[in-house]
């Protein structure tokens, strides 16, 4: 364990943040990283991420990773991340080898069940049990029902920006607030602005209570 | 980011740019006039930015019909002394292949780039080659970019050096480059020539037997004198961390994840990072070889330079050991990351590397496979021929269903497992060919719109003239669908946005000499089944084309609309069957925990198949706007 935490350590004093997000197919998984890539270049920081494309068409797990500062690769290395921003709970799990003990992890409570399970070839776990397992890991864990937060913000599109609001609060986030805001409005419609500001500072309470 | 900024932010600004897109922005730096792409995973987004951009921009943008035909397009232009850019992904190039060799004979007047995407783990392709191996096949000058920022940068020198050289150039970017964001600092755009004027001299643009003797004697000449370039380019450079135990050499993708790997576990290592790697600089790496102990060659997918670099140990009589993927210490296949290059160090360093502790899970979480979108029309094209080939009672198994490079290749998945063959583009015809003859078994062939135009039409040739016996099945979606959505031939409009004569499958069938040609929309399931039955029946070569947009397509103009239609399920009526479930599986349907069956209404598209398979009428329609 304190090998664990010294670790910790030492990827803070090289500057370089970590922060993976995983989602499904739709939910806007590369937006919500690139507005926060957008942002910490705006704030002077180098920052690299790598995303996903082609096959990982609607319904496929999408995976984006980010370094913000000196780091060549965007790819994080195993245990490695600061942040997680799990878009939906059995995807958090698909990136628990992602984390330590130290790590920030928010997880959507809103699971989305594939296909697969209705034909039978796979199975989608108790909710419940998926949660106890991130709890027995996670210290920093906030599980958040971003769909419902989004709907009261307006609209269940926005789902991503409750989960970007709450990342944004994490202690130890490397870009400002408002500059994340500045990267929305310029990477998102005009027309749907405001409810996604909305929840953006809906999901931002929900950590920073 | 508004893509027009990739064309409209000005020089010194930064912008967060993939790959894929600081290409385009290097090619505008660079004044080029003509592009030209058949779209591809991992190089598609260049070509989507071009579409958008490039009236405004004043480049001549197309999406042509092949990967062959692409390379021609920039090739002629490049002839006729413009600036021109073809680009595709990896077996792209095997299609392009036949003229590209002879490209690199002919050479250009004006600068021509030529990029690769190779997809080293296979993310998207059918194979894992390495086009390092066509630069050198080829004998093409070579750029391996390590970030957004080095694709932007190449572009602009490989303008220079084309041009320099009078030879196209080649840049091998992976899909971790195509598709890394990154910070890019922007240069000045160049408005290219608009026309060029092409002066004949067929001692340089003919390759028959007479000329082309002198054309290979050049090119080695050429390469010669490129590989003086290699040797001193800044390009390829030296970081040393202060220590002479080893020596990396290292490009593209491996260079970054060496890097992360020796900053964070501070090692005294030297790096020779090539970024200009083909003519491969030899003194530069002999040099490199002596002045430290050992050699770790770090790059992906085949063992290229360690090859290069054992040739120059073994050319020089040098005792030193080379690390690499020819001794097991890095991974002979896949791509790389930095915990593969971390583990792979850790055996040849003295010091203890960092090593995490890593979690797992032992919950077995649900399958996320890639399926046919809710109201896609495929989905309805497989089911009416399931029902109609039930129908006529024939044996599924004694079918061979040679299926295609497109979204429709997931019709091999369950509940419809049609799909037993698939190698390439266009493959489904030809291949149909071969089983036709070789075997007495029923040939159904599916093939795209874009595959079709792509290389669907000399197989069908192949296939009237020999007598095969196929049912081919075009599914004509008016898009290309899997890479995102781009215009073919096939689609009223061409890839600047402009008004484009759209060129007729039916009537290309017709002209060939097919038996029967009929076309149907898919999504009106009796008349299909019904046309399925007669060409199922047909003796000979039976085209059936089932037309109907994308729901990429048809989503986009609801949304333009403001017209919303979903489909609900009458939890009275329904007895839950399951059939629109398991035999038809639109993923926008769905049993609840309490064995109800429903829709999700932010997934459903609102086609309207499901109510037509539905035995008890349950699933109604719900209209707004
Ligand atoms: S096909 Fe009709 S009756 Fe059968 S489960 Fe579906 S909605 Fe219910
Ligand atoms: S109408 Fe039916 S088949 Fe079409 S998308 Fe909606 S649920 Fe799927």
């Amino acid at each position: 364990m304190s090998k664990e935490s010294d670790r910790g350590e030492k990827t803070r004093l090289k500057n370089i943040y970590k922060i993976q997000l995983i989602g499904v197919g739709g939910q806007g998984t590369i937006k919500t990283s690139t507005i926060v890539g957008e942002a910490a270049m705006r704030k002077g920081l180098n920052v690299v991420m790598s995303e996903v494309h082609g096959m990982a068409r609607r319904g496929g797990t999408v995976v984006t990773e980010l370094k913000i500062g000196e780091a060549h690769s965007p790819l994080i290395e195993e245990g490695a991340a600061d942040l997680l921003i799990a878009f939906e709970p059995t995807e958090a799990l698909r990136s628990l080898n992602k984390i330590n003990c130290n790590s920030f992890v928010i997880v959507n409570s809103a699971p989305i069940v594939p296909f697969t399970v209705s034909l039978g070839i796979s199975e989608y776990p108790e909710l419940s049990s998926v949660f106890d397992e991130l709890k027995a890991k996670i210290k920093n864990l906030s599980i958040i029902d971003a769909q419902k937060i989004a709907k009261e913000a307006g609209s269940i599109i926005s789902e991503n920006m409750v989960l970007l609001g709450a990342a944004v609060a994490t202690p130890g986030f490397p870009v400002d607030k408002d500059l994340v805001i500045q990267s929305m409005k310029e990477n998102l419609p005009l027309k749907s602005i405001e409810t996604n500001l909305k929840a953006f500072e809906l999901g931002f309470k929900e950590v920073k209570k | 980011m508004k893509v027009k900024e990739i064309l409209t932010e000005k020089e010194g600004e930064k912008l967060f740019l993939l790959g894929n897109e600081a290409a385009v922005r290097g090619a505008l730096e660079g004044g080029v006039s003509v592009v030209s792409t058949y779209p591809g995973t991992p190089s598609s987004e260049i070509g989507n930015v071009f579409y958008k951009i490039a009236r405004e921009a004043g480049v001549y943008f197309e999406f042509s019909s092949n990967e062959k035909v692409a390379l021609e397009v920039s090739v002629a232009a490049a002839a006729a002394g413009l600036r021109s850019f073809v680009f595709m992904k990896h077996v792209g190039l095997n299609v392009a292949a036949d003229s590209f060799m002879s490209a690199v004979y002919t050479g250009v007047r004006g600068g021509m780039i030529v990029l690769s995407a190779d997809d080293p783990s296979m993310y998207s392709s059918q194979n894992e080659q390495d086009n390092r191996i066509m630069a050198r096949l080829a004998g093409i000058p070579l750029l391996e970019p390590s970030n957004p920022q080095e694709v932007k940068d190449l572009m602009k020198f490989g303008f220079d050096l084309s041009e320099q050289f009078k030879i196209p150039i080649l840049i091998r970017t992976t899909t971790r480059i195509s598709h890394m964001r990154g910070v890019v600092n922007l240069g000045t755009v160049i408005q290219g020539k608009e026309k060029g004027y092409f002066k004949k001299d067929p001692s340089q643009f003919i390759v028959t037997p007479v000329y082309v003797v002198k054309m290979r004697k050049e090119l080695i000449e050429k390469l010669k004198q490129i590989e003086e370039k290699t040797e001193k380019s800044p390009l390829n450079k030296i970081i040393d961390k202060g220590g002479r135990e080893i020596g990396i050499i290292t490009s593209g993708s491996a260079f970054n994840y060496v890097m992360d790997v020796v900053s964070e576990n501070n090692l005294k290592v030297k790096i020779l990072k090539l970024t200009f790697s083909y003519p491969f600089p030899e003194k530069l790496v002999l040099d490199f070889i002596n002045s430290v102990d050992n050699i770790l060659v770090a790059e992906e997918v085949e063992p290229v330079m360690e090859k290069e670099v054992l040739a120059i140990i073994g050319k020089y009589n040098i005792k030193k050991k080379v690390y690499g993927k020819l001794d097991g210490t890095l991974p002979r296949i896949y791509e790389y990351n930095p915990d593969i290059i971390s583990f792979g160090m850790a055996k040849i360093v003295e010091k203890e590397l960092i090593k995490r502790e890593k979690y797992s899970t032992k919950l077995s979480l649900p399958l996320r496979s890639a399926i046919l979108c809710p109201g896609c029309p495929h989905r309805a094209t497989y089911f009416a021929l399931k029902k109609a080939i039930k129908k006529l009672k024939l044996k599924e198994e004694e079918i061979i269903y040679s299926t295609d490079i497109g979204c429709y290749a997931l019709g091999m998945e369950p509940p419809y497992n049609m799909g037993d063959y698939c190698i390439s583009m266009g493959s489904s015809i030809g291949i149909g060919c071969g089983f036709s003859k070789a075997t007495n078994q029923k040939v159904i062939s599916f093939i795209g719109d874009s595959t079709f135009f792509h290389a669907g039409i000399p197989p069908l040739i192949n296939a009237v003239h020999n007598k095969d016996k196929i049912l081919l099945v075009v599914m004509d979606n008016r898009i290309t669908g899997m890479t995102g959505g781009q215009t073919n031939p096939g689609i009223p409009l061409d890839g600047m946005g402009n008004p484009a004569p759209e060129v007729s499958i039916e009537k290309i069938a017709r002209g060939i000499g097919v038996g029967l040609v009929k076309t149907t929309d898919p999504v009106d399931l009796k008349e299909t089944e019904e046309v399925f039955k007669e060409a199922l029946q047909f003796e000979g070569i039976a085209v059936v084309i089932t037309k109907h947009p994308c729901a990429m397509i048809t989503d986009g103009e609801n949304r333009k609309k403001g017209i919303s239609i979903k489909y609900t399920i009458n939890q009275e009526e329904c007895t839950k069957c399951l059939i629109c479930v398991k035999n038809f599986t639109c993923p926008a349907i769905y049993i609840e925990k309490d064995g109800s069956v429903n829709i999700n209404p932010l997934l459903c598209d609102g086609c309207g198949v499901c109510a037509q398979i539905c035995p008890k009428k349950a699933i109604e329609v719900k209209k707004q706007g």
